[in-house]
């Protein structure tokens, strides 16, 4: 019989903090930004530059450390990691191997196999690089460092997890705690959150871990899956052979569904690292402790609930609604003013959701209020917009975020309520369309429909269906 | 009126008193750069015109009354590891030959601010490293006591410069002796603050957590002046220390009575030279007779200091000499066609002397894999108890005396050829750095060839006030016993 | 001489380091680092078992900066000592096959 394979995953998961400036000076972290318009000498590595820690960070990352309960380390300290590498300008990286600032935390996941614990080894504080940018033509690279000194916290869980639906339930829980703590976005697309896997098989049943690779270039879920599947085919082709595994990085290729390793020999993998000469220990009391603490946000586990008891939705809604951070709040908001939230999720679930998948949009990257979407469904409970009217409404308000109230008022968009004028043009829609009255009373209900649709028209849509409809068929039965 | 006779807080008195002028005063030291400097090298880079017209403007200042303090209009030297904003900043290195900063030391800036006028920027051993000035690209400088001799390092130029009157004072930086033993090599006063005194931004670094910016005088007094101007709290850099008792000019007082002077048997032995023995116990009983009480003591551990600070320094300078690179800034070697690798190579071979690579082989070894508990982290405990013995000894004495080198100035190209033998040069000054000590040398006579002796006063941490009046007592006693 | 450096350690750290050295700066490297170490090594008569490995001479923590954007566009300041420039960005050889 063929020998079983199990094998055994830890992530390096790196999350960029959503702070204003960078971890060490006072540049901004904004995106977008004409290259090396974000720097100073500090970031860029120029001589005679000193880093002084962005408080912001300590104080998101200890937030992470108490939201997977971690211990947080009660002294800290920065260390140096030293390589060389263009994108990164001092030639080391400023990171946290000998005291990181949180330690032995866990998160509990749950796949259709049932609930896990996750651990996690530690969290630590570091910068991030900055951008190379290839030019082909020239057969060169060209460096950009408005992305260095970004802050990141790389959060190291232990090799906990054994297949690729544990890997995603435990990022998914990751991104959803820091998420809801607001310091980061986590975007695995966009690179605000970003993971490394550590991968090894062995043999059912072995006491021993086998020797792990590493993977990069994991750009999304579905990535990571397939890099999984391929590298524990890999590694158990190579043991099957009898060969052995290479501890090493690899660059995961997602098109070819191939791995390639890293390392050349100019790499020597030997980072020296040795505490920052430049940077002070930092110490974290009991007072501080506290203030991140109370500061802790409802988290998605404990909303989900709420939602069910409060406000009654179906847990379909509550799924979604949940789901992204920013769609909860704007659904709490909303609520809040309106007092209908199972009218605030359809809107949030419907119509929004769909206008953000068709502008490949997330729900963090709404722009309306919830001001407006109270006001879009107080005019619809209210009968004073009809429903594709709402929906046109609507579209511009995500676009640009108007106020519906007036848009509804200045473009005339009101239902028409006069009975008198709705019966004057139902009564020219049926004499001008003798054909389908008679197909009506010949019996095919159908023809309605379209009478619907003329006196609709006629009224510029500016009218409550229900009401044309009731109106016809008095003329009509 | 010879200007140059006067020292820093003489010539800015005068100045204010309208009995010279900060152009005039500046002019002064053109003339003397014009006659000596040729012969001494004390200087990389000197800015003239920029020199001139700052001269005019501070002058301007000086007479609406909007500069009053003691270094208004008085011409200053910065060691070149000090950025200087459009001034070439070259660390005495090939690797930096073209860097000009787009910023100024904050220690610089504060020297602008009280008025200062800045010549140029002096030579000084590549990037610090080494005790004679000659590991500069840019050539050696002669010890103006007598130009066969080395004027100490790494901050020589700026020791010499001071000494030759080619400045009015200097800055230099101190990473294990490298104010210290210079303005000893050159007869000037130097002294090494405690440790987070003086802001690092804007300093080259060397050894981060050994480095520390210092004036180069040529009295206790302008060195008490111009502590007071360069001591600040800054925000950009993280090591540096909120302090209050930062005027240092109350401290000059010629009073040590009563004051507990340890003087360390481990100072004394085998290795130093007997004239320089002599000078430095002949100052301690100069400052007996003024009162204060001597007594000798074993500090301890005296010879491992060198060990933990080449471990120590050398591991931060293989990191801190990373950002040399090619990519950024400074020298870059040609060719297009070279790989990553290849031009980071090429470029930091070609841009880096021996004495560099050496340090710089040296600490990458002591971090690696493997080597790191038992080189830098033995050395990191060691220092420890350095520091310890330091607490201890300060627990029963003020002050600590020593000479601040075995021996009086080398002869130029004697010290190269062994590295270790010279690093041994520094065995009265580099604990210091490791306890990150305040410690000033000043002139104590000299030896038969009539080069300088340097004597060292040592302080615990923020005690520069002790030292400065200890310094000037003796200063004083010296002046008024051979007038007298 | 205790220590004695060989080729491979040489040649490695020059890889960390990222210096080029002639066979006859190898040579000179190997005895020069052979004989520092064998002076560190004197490091060992001390017993420093129960030392804590002093980093930081003065107790000072807790230095932070608030989270405030106070750097503008500095990039031609940041560019001007550029080896090679283009687009605004900083020119190397290229990082990748």
């Amino acid at each position: 019989m063929a020998k079983q394979y199990e094998t055994v995953i830890g992530l390096e998961v790196h999350v960029e903090l959503a702070t204003k400036t960078k971890i060490f000076c006072g540049c901004s972290t904004a995106f977008g930004g004409a290259p090396n318009t974000h720097t100073c000498p500090v970031c860029t590595g120029m001589p005679g530059s000193l880093p002084v820690l962005n408080k912001k960070v300590l104080e998101y990352a200890v937030a992470v450390g108490l939201a997977t309960n971690c211990d947080i380390t009660r002294v800290c300290k920065f260390d140096r990691k030293n390589y060389f590498y263009p994108d990164n300008p001092q030639n080391y990286q400023i990171s946290q191997l000998y005291l990181p600032i949180c330690r032995n935390g866990c998160v509990e996941i749950e796949t259709a196999d049932g609930k896990k614990n996750v651990g996690i080894h530690e969290i630590h504080m570091e910068e991030d690089a900055g951008k190379l940018i290839h030019d082909d033509w020239a057969d060169r690279t060209l460096v950009d460092y408005n992305r260095s000194g970004v802050p990141l916290i790389e959060i190291v869980s232990e090799p906990d997890m054994r297949s690729a639906e544990e890997v995603i339930a435990y990022l998914e829980k990751l991104r959803m705690r820091i998420q809801y703590l607001g310091v980061s976005d986590c975007k695995l697309q966009e690179g605000s959150m970003r993971a490394d896997v550590n991968l090894s098989v062995r043999e059912v049943g072995a006491a021993e871990y086998g020797t792990r690779t590493e993977m990069k270039n994991l750009n999304s879920f579905k990535a990571i899956s397939h890099a999984i599947s391929c590298e524990r085919e890999r590694q158990i082709d190579l043991l099957e052979a009898g060969k052995k595994v290479i501890q090493e990085t690899r660059h995961f290729d997602d098109n070819k569904g191939e791995s390639y390793p890293m390392r050349s020999k100019e790499d020597a993998q030997d980072y020296r690292y040795f505490p920052d000469p430049d940077l002070v220990p930092v110490y974290v009391d009991d007072m501080f402790l506290q203030e991140i603490k109370d500061r802790e946000p409802e988290f998605r586990e404990a909303k989900m609930l709420r939602y069910e008891r409060e406000y009654g939705l179906p847990a379909y809604d509550i799924e979604i609604l949940t789901g992204e951070k920013a769609l909860a709040d704007l659904f709490e908001a909303t609520t809040a003013i309106c007092g209908k939230p199972k009218l605030v999720s359809n809107w949030l679930m419907g119509e929004t959701l769909r206008l953000c998948r068709e502008k490949n949009m997330d729900a963090s990257d709404l722009r309306f209020s919830p001001d407006n979407l109270a006001k879009l469904i107080d005019l619809t409970e209210t009968k004073t917009i009809n429903g594709s009217v709402a929906k046109e409404v609507f579209e511009v308000m995500f676009e640009e975020n108007i106020d519906p109230a007036a848009y509804v008022e200045e473009k005339g968009l009101k239902t028409v309520g006069d009975e008198g004028l709705l019966r004057k043009t139902v009564e020219e829609v049926l004499a001008a369309n003798p054909q389908s009255v008679s197909d009506y009373k010949g019996g095919k209900q159908k023809a309605i429909g379209f009478l619907v649709g003329q006196t609709m028209k006629a009224m510029k849509g500016k009218a409550d269906p229900a009401m044309v409809n009731q109106l016809l068929r008095e003329y009509l039965d | 009126m010879d200007i140059l006779s006067l020292t820093a807080v003489e010539l800015s008195q005068a100045i204010r008193e309208g009995r010279t002028t900060a152009p005039e005063a500046l002019a002064a030291v053109f003339e003397r750069i014009a006659k000596k400097e040729a012969e001494y090298h004390c200087y990389i880079t000197i800015e003239k015109e920029k020199a001139m017209q700052e001269a005019e403007k501070v002058q301007a200042r000086i007479a609406t009354g909007e500069l009053t303090g003691p270094l208004a209009g008085v011409p200053v030297a910065i060691k070149d590891n000090l950025c200087t904003e459009g001034t070439l900043t070259t660390c005495g290195s090939k690797i930096l030959e073209n860097f000009v900063p787009t910023y100024s030391a904050e220690a610089v800036k504060l020297l602008q601010k009280a008025g200062a006028v800045i010549i140029g920027k002096t030579n000084m051993d590549e990037f610090a490293m080494g005790s004679t000035t000659e590991t500069s690209y840019f050539g050696v400088t002669k010890n103006p006591a007598d130009i066969t001799r080395v004027p100490g390092g790494s901050s020589g130029g700026s020791a010499a410069a001071v000494a030759a009157g080619e400045c009015f004072f200097a800055l230099g930086s101190d990473t294990g002796g490298s104010i210290r033993q210079p303005a000893g090599c050159c007869g000037v006063v130097g002294l090494k603050p405690t440790y987070g005194t003086v802001s690092r931004y804007g300093l080259v670094a060397y050894g981060s957590s050994l480095d520390q910016i210092g004036p180069l005088t040529k009295d206790v007094a302008d060195c008490a002046a111009v502590l007071s101007a360069i001591a600040s709290h800054d925000e950009k850099d993280s090591t540096s220390i909120a302090r209050t008792d930062t005027d240092f000019t109350s401290a000059l007082v010629q009073d040590v009575k009563g004051l507990k002077i340890g003087i360390p048997r481990d100072y004394f032995s085998e290795g130093l030279d007997p004239q320089v023995k002599d000078a430095v116990l002949r100052a301690a009983k100069v400052l007996e007779q003024n009162g204060a009480i001597l007594e000798k003591f074993d500090l301890s551990l005296v010879d491992y200091a060198i060990p933990t600070y080449y471990t120590i320094a050398a591991a931060e300078a293989s990191s801190n000499l990373e950002r040399f690179d090619g990519i950024k800034y400074g020298y870059r070697a040609p060719g297009d066609t070279l790989g990553l690798h290849e031009m980071y190579k090429k470029t930091r071979s070609e841009g880096f002397g021996e004495e560099v690579k050496r340090r710089i082989m040296l600490g990458s070894f002591v971090l690696s894999s493997g080597y790191y508990d038992a080189y830098y982290l033995k050395a990191l405990k060691v220092k420890a108890m350095i520091k310890q013995a330091f607490d201890e000894a300060f627990s029963r004495y003020d002050i600590i005396l020593g000479p601040v080198s075995p021996t009086t100035a080398p002869k130029l190209g004697e010290s190269l050829s062994d590295p270790l033998k010279m690093y041994l040069g520094d065995i009265y000054t580099i604990s210091v750095n490791l306890a990150g000590l305040p410690a000033i040398s000043l002139p104590c006579g000299k030896d038969d060839q009539g080069l300088p002796i340097g004597l060292q006063l040592i302080g615990d941490c923020y005690s520069e006030k002790t030292l400065i009046r200890a310094a000037y007592t003796y200063e004083q006693a010296v002046k008024t016993g051979k007038e007298a | 001489m205790a220590n004695i450096i060989s080729d491979e350690t040489i040649e490695y750290v020059s890889i960390l380091a990222k210096l080029e050295l002639s066979d006859e700066q190898k040579e000179a490297a190997k005895k020069d680092m052979g004989r520092m170490l064998d002076y560190i090594d004197k490091l060992n008569e001390l017993d420093t078992s129960g030392v804590e490995p002093m980093s930081h001479v003065f107790p000072v923590r807790n230095v932070f900066r608030e989270d405030v954007v106070t750097n503008r566009d500095e990039s031609e300041q940041i560019l001007k000592n550029a080896p090679e420039e283009q687009d605004n960005m900083f020119v190397v050889p290229r990082t990748f096959e």
